[in-house]
């Protein structure tokens, strides 16, 4: 047995000391993580002013969006199911290159790029149809507002996934290197979670 | 607390429980409008509840066993890190076998200077605590390093698992009725969270001669 100790503390260090980190989560990680919870609280505000917008409404919430307005419930859940598919997909993707396999990585990027733009699509056409325009009402302008935030929110996401798949086909990432997959899955993810609650609370309560 | 979002994993199951918990809400505003705000409320306090730590489970992903000669042992001690108990324990557990040895030390603040300035006297503490340490370990002949870590001894032994995989943690603390981590239940949750055999020391100081 060898007789041998060893500190992380060096006390010969030179140049400008190590930053102290209370955990070793990785700082990308870490500031994706601040990011997240920042857009959570952007996302908050905009919910707070549609349940105001909702219950100050005189007939609420026997009638929303008050009449003859309709939102339109079966394109919402497509575009829902949609984009809970993508999750998987991206999901898929970086459980691929975990394993070494980069054509699933490949396959898995491309395909969630091509059902995150399916959504947003969908939501412009739906926006074209939907019948009532941000000038008709308060409840018109949180409509736009919220679901408009949300679909920059994917078109920032389909930027993210679409630099990563531009990587990945460079063949830039391996099972020991994926972050670059990783962390615009989790902003995916994200992005995934806040349409389930706005389908949920704009389009089925 | 736990970051959901640690990695793309956890994000993933974070969709499945937001879906899962929009519908439960749909279906109880469809019965009752107050009904779907009141199981609103109670996930919002249920997911609170299990990010601060209400269910630990049992968190494998760091663990890989070695039944080698080579014996990987994480010791977590803050004030006991100094213990005689803790010393002898780790001399015995070097018998017959290449003992490798982490020994963290939390870097324990207080909740107000965390949040109103700076850990660094408390990571300086620690740090001289661990060096003091580490020489009488080599004294025994045990191949130890340590490190700093977080104060909340859990998230440090998280931590080191995830560079270190130990086949075996050691907790080290002070003897009931004048330690905080037994207070907390840390010997018990680490039991519950890590699949890695967990021994708990108890280092009287007031008692032992140094």
């Amino acid at each position: 047995m060898s007789a041998h100790a060893e500190a992380v503390h060096d006390h010969g260090h030179h140049g400008p000391p190590p930053a102290n980190r209370s955990s070793r989560l990785d700082p990308t990680t870490l500031g994706m993580f601040l990011f997240i919870a920042s857009e959570a609280m952007l996302f908050g505000a905009f919910f707070t002013a549609y349940f105001f917008v909702r219950v100050v409404n005189p007939d609420a919430p026997s009638t929303w969006p008050p009449p003859p307005y309709e939102f339109p419930v079966f394109v919402a859940s497509v575009n829902t199911a949609i984009l809970v598919t993508s999750s998987f997909t991206i999901h898929w993707a970086t459980q691929s290159i975990k394993r070494g396999d980069r054509n699933g990585l490949r396959a898995g990027l491309v395909v969630t790029i091509l059902l995150g733009a399916a959504f947003l699509l969908t939501q412009a056409i739906e926006y074209a149809h939907v019948g009532f325009n941000t000038s008709d009402g308060a409840f018109a302008s949180v409509f736009f507002g919220l679901t408009g935030l949300h679909g920059a929110h994917v078109f920032v996401g389909l930027s993210l996934l679409t630099m990563a798949a531009v990587r990945a086909f460079k063949g830039h990432f391996s099972p020991d290197h994926f972050h670059g997959v990783e962390i615009p899955g989790i902003y995916w993810h994200f992005v995934d979670v806040m349409w389930i609650i706005v389908w949920a609370a704009v389009y089925l309560l | 607390m736990k970051n959901p979002v640690r990695d793309e994993s956890s994000a993933f199951q974070v969709v499945w429980l937001t879906l899962g918990g929009a519908g439960l809400v749909v279906v109880a505003a469809w019965i009752e409008t107050w009904l779907g705000v009141i199981v609103f409320l109670l996930l919002v306090a249920a997911a609170l509840w299990t990010i601060r730590g209400g269910m630990r489970h049992r968190d494998q992903a760091h663990v890989v066993r070695d039944e080698g000669p080579t014996r990987r042992i994480l010791v977590v001690a803050n004030e006991t890190v100094a213990g005689g108990e803790l010393r002898d324990l780790l001399g015995k557990k070097a018998v017959g076998v290449d003992e490798h040895v982490l020994l963290v030390c939390p870097a324990l603040n207080s909740r107000l200077r965390t949040w109103t300035s700076d850990e660094d006297g408390a990571r300086a503490a620690a740090q001289a605590r661990l060096d003091a340490s580490l020489e009488r370990l080599v004294a025994l002949g045990v191949h130890a390093r340590g490190e700093i870590g977080d104060g909340d001894p859990l998230q440090a032994l998280e931590d080191a698992l995830r560079e270190f995989p130990a086949d075996e943690i050691v907790v080290s603390t002070h003897p009931p009725g004048r330690s905080h981590w037994l207070e907390q239940g840390v010997v018990e949750n680490a039991r519950l969270r890590f699949d890695v055999p967990v021994t708990h020391v108890v280092v009287d100081l007031e008692a032992t001669t140094l």
